[in-house]
């Protein structure tokens, strides 16, 4: 038995079709528009990404509020070996990203180049993916604000 | 594009290299040729199909090939009524003891009406065309009756 074994790529996929709700759903419509929103909590806070529930009391939550494509990185992870599927195809930052107008940190990718490049504090602004549609992957990434 | 977003598509995907192993390469290539290739536990003498290059049972390599002719008899089955991509409803799939296996494999039953199909009914393997085969199981396409009369109960009892 000396043949070589054989090797077949396969792959298995799961499209999960999701019905948005009306909080993650004004999210994503913000978005398709190139404009970020939060929710308004029930101590005043803005909360980004929306969230359906309020993280004190666990009531609904419903008042929408715009916040800019524009913050500062709270903390921050050097991704240098990107894998399928995630936001960019060469070494990026993980961050936090507290929008202005924000009180929470949204998770995003940062396309710094470098690690030298990152800190905390440093200022970040929105890349808006082409053809949008209405997906977290309409806020292709961010960049590091000159 | 004004409406409201309320439905929102997650794909998940896993790629990965599958590799079977030396004995699921033998019997994929042997299929590439047209025939359905065994293996013999040298302990407890039952035959594997597809092999696995052991005996699950006995714990011992399996070495001993023999080439299966491709016959069977029904010995499980299950007729889908709700059309899956690419097969039309209703459909039959059935667990099929190959003439000389011990274990049952699970193939498409076609050329009949599913109403004809039972325990016991002789069946034979259907293969694409040789240009076109693969190292795989798509070699066969289905299994068919063959007309002959249905296998006597005993045979096949203890896989029902």
């Amino acid at each position: 038995m000396t043949e070589s074994v054989l090797v077949a790529e396969h792959g298995i996929e799961y499209t999960y079709t999701r019905s948005t709700g009306p909080v993650i759903g004004a999210f994503l419509t913000a978005l398709r528009d190139r404009q970020i929103v939060g929710v308004r909590g029930s101590d005043g806070r803005v909360i980004v990404p929306p969230t359906e529930y309020d993280p004190v009391t666990s009531e609904d939550l419903s008042e929408i509020v715009p916040v800019a494509d524009e913050g500062v990185v709270t903390t921050w992870a050097w991704n240098d070996s990107p894998r399928m599927g995630q936001p960019l195809d060469r070494p990026f930052a993980w961050a936090l990203v507290q929008l202005d107008g924000a009180d929470t940190g949204l998770l995003a990718a940062v396309d710094a180049g470098e690690p030298g490049a990152m800190r905390t504090g440093v200022r970040v602004k929105a890349r808006w993916a082409d053809g949008r549609v209405g997906s977290i992957r309409d806020l292709a990434c961010f960049e590091v604000v000159a | 594009m004004s409406e409201p977003v309320t439905i929102v598509e997650t794909p998940i995907k896993l790629d990965f290299s599958y590799t079977p192993g030396v004995a699921s390469s033998r019997f994929l290539r042997s299929l590439e040729k047209g025939k359905i290739v065994g293996q013999r536990c040298p302990k407890c003498k039952k035959v594997y199909m597809p092999p696995r290059g052991a005996c699950s049972m006995c714990g011992v390599a399996t070495d001993e090939e023999l080439i299966l002719s491709g016959k069977g008899t029904v010995c499980t089955f299950c007729v889908t009524r709700i059309p899956t991509p690419g097969l039309d409803a209703p459909y039959v799939s059935a667990w099929i003891r190959l003439d000389g296996a011990d274990i049952t494999s699970m193939f498409l039953i076609q050329e009949c009406d599913p109403e004809e199909v039972r325990l016991g009914m002789r069946v034979e393997a259907v293969w694409v065309d040789e240009a076109d085969r693969e190292p795989n199981l798509g070699n066969i396409k289905y299994f068919r009756p063959t007309g002959e009369p249905d296998a006597d109960y005993d045979t096949y009892k203890d896989y029902v």
